[in-house]
């Protein structure tokens, strides 16, 4: 549901001059764009790389070094370059760690809520009638209450672990891409050329995979990427509430939790991992914007 | 033009079974969850007695018979004993709904307030300053994690600047930060949207013969501008309503605020069906309701949605 409202509409969008101006100005990749890609490509290679770049073990406790500001030569004669956390952690090399979690979580989560959900919506669009009707009610019932509810019902009954966590989050978006898709098959589906496919003999499977997925890809790329910013910061959430990843396992809503006791006398061990989350979310959604805006304006309406 | 009663009659039948579906989905998860009675005793209870609190409770039943029973109680308005603090579940929620109202709908109403007259604003000046740092600040609130804003709040606000207290619920001081970590998403959105709105019908040929006949700009505002833009602004504004129940559970977590938000999930953790039930169906029946409401609003306003 996040950032699905436009930034801007054209008001003089009706103009073709003014229209083939403004595509043209969508087409240039505003800096913002390209910091967020740049970002975004950083966060992966830090995450993939992460043993290497982080200075330290970012389990390997330090009861002397406990609560250490940031610093470049701590009691221990290591630099903290984020400080060290109640247990005296290295925060840096925590947060370099937690980006493991949150991207690994987040791509997983995407991938399982756009297979089901694209499956589904498919489906509606597809056989219309009852499916549609059953499909679209689930959808509703769905979006009809605060899943976070549900979400902390179903890992409390079994167990906060990464495939549950997957799974939930996956099941979370998988409305987003459901209503799309089907929206788009009922579309494509009276069209001439599926029409004809039938007609001369197509099956309903090569409908789907041959002529309505290549169709509807970029819409699922631009929900994709929207939804990839809201299952990381999903993810984070459970992670604050404790249903997330476990420690000793370093995630960024866990840590932001573990400094919330020593926010007055160590601001630093919430902060660091909170911004970071921040940015990624405000990053990765503002790219989702920018795709949606280049490769499909009709979504902005969803 | 199609009759009204079919589109009422519809949509009706459409919120009853969304209704089901989340009870429904309530009742299966919450007694997937384990059995409550261990929790209730103390650890060394013999058996005997184990045996007689689940049949107390009606947990010994069979399931299919544990659900007829919950339906048939729903559909009487009756929840339940909370199997946590020993009084009708109902009456436990209905003491902390009163928390999470007050929160919500300052949250709403500030969010709301503040929102409409910003994106006006932005629209009018677009592309200057004011309008980039308005729309950068309402993407901030549109992306940042409720949780952490809230801890970012309670930093610089309450232990930096001392200016209100970092949890509980108490006098107005008591409600600004809360209030404000919940409504930023959808400060952020309702800004957002008025804005796009607004820009829209600016660029309409209406808009054009009003000032065309040199209707001053405030009156081509007022009359023209605002009252086109209304309807989408009202559409997000009954969606957001659910944005912001499911944003109460992080805030009330954050904040120590003791709302539904917080007993859900303490409930939860307790196995306390009935109370968690309760929640969920209010908050379910709250939020399909403000939605069914929009629905007609939005069925009067445009008779063209109806047929469609």
């Amino acid at each position: 549901m996040a950032s699905s409202i436009p930034a801007s509409v054209p008001a003089e969008a009706a103009r073709p001059a003014a229209r083939a101006k403004s595509r043209a100005r969508r087409r240039r990749l505003p800096w913002l764009v390209v910091a967020g890609l740049g970002f975004v490509g950083l966060l992966t290679v830090v995450a993939l790389a992460a043993p290497l770049i982080a200075p330290q073990d970012p389990t390997r406790q330090s009861l002397r070094g406990r609560l250490g500001a940031p610093t470049v030569h701590g009691t221990d004669g290591r630099a903290h370059l984020l400080g060290t956390d109640h247990l005296g952690r290295d925060v840096l090399s925590r947060v370099i760690y937690g980006s493991q979690v949150s991207l690994l979580v987040g791509f997983a989560a995407v991938v399982v809520g756009g297979v089901l959900g694209s499956a589904a919506g498919i489906l509606a669009g597809f056989s219309r009638g009852r499916m549609d009707a059953v499909i679209m009610t689930l959808a509703d019932a769905q979006l009809a209450f605060p899943f976070i509810l549900l979400a902390i019902g179903i890992i409390a009954v079994l167990g906060p672990s990464f495939p549950t966590l997957v799974v939930v989050i996956g099941l979370s978006g998988w409305v987003a891409y459901a209503r799309i898709l089907r929206a788009q098959t009922l579309a494509l589906r009276s069209r001439e050329f599926v029409e004809a496919v039938h007609g001369l003999g197509g099956s309903t499977t090569r409908i789907v995979l041959r002529h309505v997925l290549p169709n509807v890809l970029s819409s699922l790329v631009v929900i994709a990427t929207l939804e990839l910013a809201r299952a990381i910061v999903l993810e984070a959430t459970l992670s604050f509430l404790g249903l997330g990843i476990q420690p000793p396992t370093p995630s960024w809503g866990g840590m932001v939790q573990e400094g919330r006791e020593y926010l007055d006398s160590a601001w630093w061990i919430s902060t660091s991992p909170g911004l970071v989350l921040m940015a990624t979310s405000i990053v990765v959604s503002r790219t989702g914007d920018w795709l949606r805006d280049l490769l499909d304006p009709t979504l902005r309406g969803e | 033009m199609r009759g009204f009663l079919p589109f009422l009659g519809h949509r009706l039948f459409r919120a009853f079974i969304a209704l089901w579906l989340v009870s429904t989905v309530v009742f299966v998860v919450m007694r997937l969850s384990g059995d409550p009675v261990p929790l209730l005793l103390p650890p060394d209870a013999p058996r005997s007695e184990i045996f007689r609190v689940r049949a107390e409770l009606g947990l010994d039943r069979p399931l299919p018979v544990q659900y007829g029973v919950f339906l048939a109680n729903l559909a009487r308005g009756d929840f339940g004993r909370s199997i946590h603090f020993r009084e009708p579940a109902f009456n436990v929620v209905r003491d902390y709904l009163a928390a999470t109202l007050e929160l919500g709908l300052t949250a709403f109403v500030l969010a709301a307030l503040a929102a409409v007259p910003i994106g006006l604003f932005s629209a009018m000046r677009r592309n200057t300053a004011v309008d980039h740092a308005a729309m950068g600040l309402a993407l901030i609130g549109q992306s940042a994690p409720t949780f952490f804003l809230g801890i970012l709040f309670i930093l610089l606000l309450s232990l930096k600047a001392d200016l209100f207290p970092t949890s509980g619920r108490g006098d107005w001081r008591h409600l600004v930060l809360p209030a404000l970590t919940l409504g930023a998403f959808t400060m952020a959105s309702i800004a957002r949207l008025t804005r796009s709105a607004v820009l829209e019908v600016l660029g309409a040929d209406y808009i054009r013969t009003a000032r065309a006949k040199g209707v001053s700009e405030t009156w081509v505002v007022a009359k023209h501008t605002l009252k086109n833009a209304a309807i989408p602004i009202v559409t997000i504004t009954g969606l957001q309503f659910g944005t912001l129940l499911g944003g109460a559970v992080v805030t009330e977590t954050v904040f120590s605020w003791p709302g539904i938000g917080r007993l859900a999930i303490q409930s939860i953790y307790n196995r306390d069906y009935p109370v968690v039930q309760c929640t969920v169906f209010l908050a379910a029946l709250m939020f399909i309701v403000i939605n069914f409401c929009i629905d007609l609003i939005y069925g009067f306003l445009d008779p063209r949605i109806r047929s469609g």
